[in-house]
């Protein structure tokens, strides 16, 4: 639990995340994830509740815990008056490591960063997928044993991502433990073992994301839009239709275990679509259906 | 990867108590080498005005100036005078350059605090890793200073070095308080300028610098009193050429700036341990 005077960032969030395992926190903007990272991490101290880091107390064995630590930051922080491989070895005497293991580390990192050719290079003159992969590169300079990611992907390109994807999905075959918050639906789906979702800093549900999205989805999901006035007056034609629906602004979601079948049965209603689509379900649903709202507003 | 450390497997926890170790005992050590590196890359500035300025404010107060100054100051040429109040005024320079901007960035415009943070390294580390390297780059601006006021023959005692130490403790005293105070900014919307332009400024005009705090009225005075500058400028023209004021005087200012220094400390610590651990 933390508070901000009268405010609870985060109030009700409890998880176990085992050692090899890759753990996501989904939710939106202002959920409580971040406070929930820095908790993890050993740097915002937590106003009650209990917390176990590597079998130690935050409070008690800061240092201790960081140092097994690897953390990305949802902003970088790269040091811009350093260039590139400097601030992998300045990182690494912060954990004490001798110069000359850190020194070798580092060229291994940019080369698993992709970054080999970037060394000497400013780092304001990276690409924004870049800095993301140095700022990882920065945290996996100690080794450790748990990589806490916040929001590793946000504000990249299509194409930065899953570069990123790839290398994190590397780590994790390695045995790194991943702990990651992200409000991105592929990103969990394609990175987590298990994941929490997170919504106004409590836990909604709790699963593998194929658990999840069978507990709170059905199969399949059937897309329409009748455009953006009719789809309210539209949606109360189509009572009975599917499992269940939802009524966006700009369309409606059914859901149900055979899509195409539901799409007949409307037209068959005399109801014409402008655009139809089925496709099957995400995490992005399962957030719907518990929160009523849509990840990103 | 491999760790290349030790190939006994541990438990993680055994790890991390291992790996807190070091960071607990030198971390703030790491910190200052941090600050060295990114200091390295002004090593020019730092000579260049570490040479110049001595140069040329030796030689336009101390020799310029002091043609036209016909004032009795306790039997001792202007230059005598005025070369350890400069060398004190320098380190005051070096902690309005160090203490202001770099912390501000520290903090926020390019939060290499927080990346520090997160490492095993504490906020109070941090804090002192800037200390240690700033006091560091003083000392260097400060032999600098007195080698060139010993080529001026502008520091006729024998214990003169200690002018080194004395102004080294005006630089940190007044350097901690000014880095406890741009620690609780938030954004610099011309806080900082306006310490350049309304502490900075006018400490160096009515600490004693130029002429004796005695010329002025006593309603004046009080601003040497509190002024830091004023207490190492006195301290260093002590062990420059003898200045001589009772014995109980150069207690004080030792004991001031001690306090500054100390206050100033954990004033910034204790900002560095709330900021950063929000």
């Amino acid at each position: 639990m933390k508070r901000y005077g009268d405010f609870a960032a985060v109030d009700g969030i409890s998880f176990e995340v085992a050692p090899g395992e890759s753990f996501g926190l989904l939710g939106p903007n202002g959920a409580g994830k971040s406070t929930t990272m820095r908790m993890v991490g050993a740097v915002s101290t937590r106003t009650a509740g209990d917390l176990s880091v590597l079998g130690l107390d935050p409070d008690a064995f800061g240092p201790e815990i960081r140092s097994q630590l690897g953390v990305v930051p949802q902003s970088d922080n790269l040091d811009t008056e350093l260039r590139v491989r400097e601030n992998l070895l300045v990182y690494g005497r912060y954990f004490g490591l001798p110069g000359r293991l850190v020194a070798k580390r580092a060229d291994e990192l940019l080369a698993f960063a992709q970054l080999e050719e970037k060394g000497k290079a400013k780092v304001d003159s990276l690409s924004g997928g870049m800095k993301r992969r140095l700022t990882i590169a920065r945290a996996l300079i100690n080794d450790p044993r748990v990589l806490l990611l916040d929001e590793p992907t946000t504000g990249l390109d299509p194409q930065a991502r899953h570069i990123l994807w790839d290398r994190l999905f590397r780590l994790k075959e390695q045995g790194t433990t991943l702990l990651l918050t992200t409000h991105y639906m592929d990103e969990a789906e394609q990175l987590c073992d298990r994941l929490v979702v997170v919504d106004k800093g409590t836990i909604m549900a709790e699963g593998t994301p194929a658990e999840l999205i069978r507990r709170y989805s059905s199969r399949e999901v059937l897309e329409v839009r009748f455009g953006s006035d009719r789809n309210s007056e539209v949606a109360e034609r189509l009572v009975g239709i599917g499992d269940r629906m939802e009524v966006l602004p700009d369309r409606i979601l059914v859901y149900s275990d055979d899509g195409e079948a539901e799409l007949v049965r409307i037209t068959d209603a005399g109801l014409h679509p402008i655009t139809s689509l089925v496709r099957r379900s995400s995490l992005e649903d399962v957030f719907l259906r518990l929160t009523g709202r849509s990840l990103i507003e | 990867m491999s760790h290349g450390l030790s190939t006994e497997p541990r438990s993680d926890t055994a790890r991390a108590i291992a790996g807190g170790r070091k960071p607990r005992r030198w971390g703030a050590w790491y910190v200052a080498l941090h600050r060295f590196r990114v200091m390295k890359s002004y090593t020019g500035t730092v000579v260049v005005a570490g040479i110049g300025n001595p140069l040329i404010y030796l030689y336009a107060l101390g020799v310029g100036l002091a043609t036209i100054v016909d004032v009795d100051l306790g039997g001792v040429s202007y230059l005598v005078f005025v070369a350890p109040a400069l060398l004190a005024s320098a380190a005051i320079t070096v902690a309005s350059e160090e203490f202001t901007y770099p912390i501000m960035l520290g903090y926020k415009w390019n939060p290499t605090f927080t990346g520090m943070s997160a490492s095993p390294l504490r906020p109070t580390q941090i804090v002192d890793g800037v200390m240690i390297s700033v006091a560091v780059r003083m000392t260097v601006n400060l032999l600098l200073f007195f080698a060139l006021i010993l080529v001026f023959g502008a520091a006729p005692s024998p214990i003169a070095f200690l002018m080194i130490p004395a102004g080294l403790l005006g630089g940190l005293a007044f350097g901690a308080v000014l880095m406890g105070y741009t620690s609780t900014l938030e954004e610099d919307t011309g806080q900082l300028a306006m310490v350049m332009r309304f502490v900075v400024l006018p400490m160096t005009l009515f600490s004693g610098t130029f002429f004796p705090l005695s010329t002025f009225p006593i309603a004046l005075q009080w601003i040497g009193w509190i002024s830091p500058l004023w207490h190492s400028t006195e301290l260093a023209r002590v062990f420059s050429y003898g200045y001589a004021e009772p014995i109980w005087l150069t207690v004080v200012h030792v004991a001031y700036l001690v306090a500054l220094v100390a206050i100033g400390w954990a004033w910034a610590r204790r900002i560095a341990v709330r900021r950063l651990g929000r």
